[in-house]
């Protein structure tokens, strides 16, 4: 009886160590890093296998990708084709990127004594955030609201003061829908703003919007979902105001022709459903796991394609939970091929 | 007796030395990797172009630091010209007005807004000081000034709430306690025999102080102030949380600014082209040299005013 009671428990450790021996480093983006802890947490408790992920930004990810001193990174934006470029040729090796979910950003705003979502179209967004309609009262935003007694007031923008795939997501949207803002400001994930407040955060913007009167900003639908900030309707391609949500993130999608490095932009989506600015976020690891010197032993790699297996298909159940877009079918068929194609050694790690 | 003989002496000046001369390299080795790391920046740009340029634009790969030192300049002395009377004040009213035990108290409640973190002046900012500034003090003198005198609006900015006046009010309350709590020290240092001669000339309390006190003082008042203004040049999160971070010259009153940490604090974490980073690091090495001058202007009027020999 005595005897049992020690010895349960010193299996039931000794077991935990076993499993444990495997512990992975990642590190980038913040914006998922709800999700991704939940992810790591679950997998932990399925396999014993630790994954210590780090949100320091998609920046930081990718630059502790390039030191190796990771097993994956993480990022908001895929990585540009002179990044690539850079990347093969420093390391001879390519590049994965796999998607593990999918984000929006919604238009966050607040006008007085205004209750229902208020209609936005792209290029209307473009010319407020250009600076070129500065009054809630402009007939560009009544004729897109018909019905709502709009006031003079002046518009006051707000963006991102910190370097962010919102951002990224937001602006690259803006140069698809306007010509004018890709020529004067472009894409990035810190730009040259024309006009406005910066607030450093999600946090900073809503704070910055829920304080002025006639302020407009731009949010992860994540953030404004926890906290109950209300969002604008945004005009896709196909002509139809579409409010931001689980499903119409998941149908912006739904593409016929998914590109196999999966780099793809969704925003301005032909999806007639789809809401107009989603975006997925990636996982980042080498094609070649023996480049990374971040990796001591083929367990390791193993352990991390299991790991990304495992995200996407069951891991995937958490997404919706946590108000993150769950892969589209097309999307985890890609993935599952990509990831065939990882190899230690020159062999196939699967 | 052997212990301070001349072994232990010894042994303790080369102890202190070492320690002091650590403090130097590890200054010099940080300076030294600022450098490094905005090279590429410098070289790109040139150092002065680069110190003077206005566009900031990661997009295009176009960096120039002017808007950023000019935010700081601004900040910093405005926050120490507003907070230089009343931390004087409150040194006085602790060491000479009041009896010992209150100024104990006061001076303790002084010292503790040393003690809160910035990022709470930060929240406190957004949610009390800047509706209060905006509804109370931008927007009535916007609109004496839209009617008397319109020519100031281009000056005074939009009176959104969120800016440089906010962050200026913020910043003077966080550096009090620094300038005040030196001033009160050297207040407090002034010999008794000095104003008790004055009482015996039949000076009054104000006399005594504006003529003996403050003159004695004047030293650690001074050094209080440039410790200050130091505090104020590097502050990053308050300031970060409250000036609208935008670098677009020309700056007003009311509107949105930038500064040289507060543009560090926010873009280094996704600062992924190597140029971008550079030209961070550089900003940083440009904030060393500028909090380097100052320490250097205010040595050498220090020097000028030698501590505790108040002229007549």
């Amino acid at each position: 009886m005595f005897k049992k009671l020690i010895i349960a428990p010193t299996v039931f450790i000794l077991g935990l160590a076993a499993a444990a021996g495997v512990s992975l480093n990642g590190a980038g983006a913040t914006f998922p890093y709800p999700l991704y802890a939940k992810y790591f947490d679950a997998y932990n408790k399925l396999t014993g296998v630790r994954v210590n992920y780090q949100s320091i930004g998609s920046g930081g990810g990718i630059r502790q990708l390039f030191a190796q001193t990771v097993h994956f990174g993480a990022s908001d934006a895929p990585l540009s084709d002179a990044k690539i470029a850079e990347f093969e040729k420093k390391f001879g090796t390519q590049l994965i990127h796999v998607p593990t979910a999918m984000g929006a950003v919604v238009p966050t705003y607040n006008l007085p004594g205004v209750s229902k979502p208020l209609n936005f179209s792209g290029p209307l967004l473009a010319a407020i955030f250009l600076g070129k309609v500065t009054k809630w009262n402009d007939p560009a935003i009544a004729k897109l609201n018909p019905g709502v007694r709009l006031l003079p007031l002046p518009i006051t923008v707000v963006h991102r003061s910190d370097g962010s795939g919102t951002t990224y997501i937001w602006t690259e949207y803006l140069a698809k829908v306007s010509p004018e803002w890709k020529a004067k400001v472009g894409v990035g994930k810190s730009v040259s703003w024309p006009v406005g407040l910066g607030g450093k955060g999600n946090e900073g913007v809503a704070g910055l919007v829920r304080q002025t009167p006639g302020a407009i900003g731009y949010n992860e639908l994540v953030y404004a979902v926890q906290n109950k900030i209300g969002f604008g309707a945004v005009q896709n391609r196909a002509g139809k105001f579409v409010l931001a949500s689980l499903e119409s993130v998941k149908a912006a999608a739904a593409l016929t022709d998914f590109p196999q490095d999966t780099r793809v932009s969704l925003t301005n989506t032909p999806a007639p459903e789809g809401y107009p600015i989603a975006s997925f976020t990636w996982i980042l690891v080498y094609r070649d796991l023996d480049k990374d010197r971040a990796f001591k032993s083929a367990a390791e790699a193993q352990a991390l394609v299991k790991l990304l297996e495992w995200i996407i298909h069951d891991g995937q159940q958490y997404n919706e939970s946590l108000h993150y877009g769950a892969l589209p079918e097309v999307a985890v068929k890609v993935n599952e091929s990509n990831l065939a194609k990882i190899r230690y050694n020159g062999m196939p790690v699967k | 007796m052997r212990i301070y003989g001349r072994l232990g002496d010894r042994l303790f000046s080369a102890f202190l030395l070492a320690l002091g001369l650590a403090v130097l390299f590890i200054a010099g080795l940080l300076a030294w990797e600022l450098w490094l790391g905005g090279r590429q920046a410098f070289a790109t740009f040139g150092f002065f172009p680069f110190a003077r340029g206005t566009a900031w634009d990661a997009v295009k790969g176009n960096f120039g630091a002017w808007p950023f030192i000019v935010g700081t300049v601004i900040t910093s002395a405005a926050a120490l010209a507003l907070s230089f009377l009343p931390s004087l004040a409150a040194a006085i009213v602790i060491a000479e007005y009041t009896p010992r035990w209150l100024g104990e108290i006061v001076a303790y409640l002084v010292d503790l807004l040393a003690a809160l973190p910035s990022v709470v002046y930060g929240l406190w900012g957004i949610f009390v000081l800047v509706p209060l500034v905006r509804d109370h003090l931008e927007m009535p003198l916007f609109l004496w000034a839209g009617e008397h005198a319109p020519g100031l609006l281009g000056a005074l900015g939009a009176p959104i709430g969120t800016g440089m006046l906010a962050a200026v009010l913020v910043l003077s309350l966080m550096i009090i306690p620094y300038s005040s709590a030196l001033a009160r020290d050297a207040i407090r240092l002034v010999p008794r025999e000095q104003r008790e001669a004055m009482y015996a000339l039949g000076a009054t309390r104000w006399e005594v102080v504006r003529r003996v006190v403050l003159p004695y003082a004047r030293g650690g008042i001074f050094a209080g102030m440039v410790l200050a203004l130091a505090r104020a040049i590097g502050e990053t999160m308050a300031v970060t949380m409250l000036i609208g971070n935008s670098a677009k010259l020309p700056y007003s009153v009311f509107g949105p600014a930038a500064t040289m940490s507060s543009v560090i604090a926010n873009e280094f974490t996704e600062a992924d082209g190597g140029l971008h980073l550079s030209s961070l690091v550089a900003v940083g090495f440009l904030l060393l040299l500028l909090s380097l001058l100052v320490n250097l202007a205010a040595e050498f009027m220090l020097r000028r005013m030698a501590v505790g020999e108040g002229r007549k």
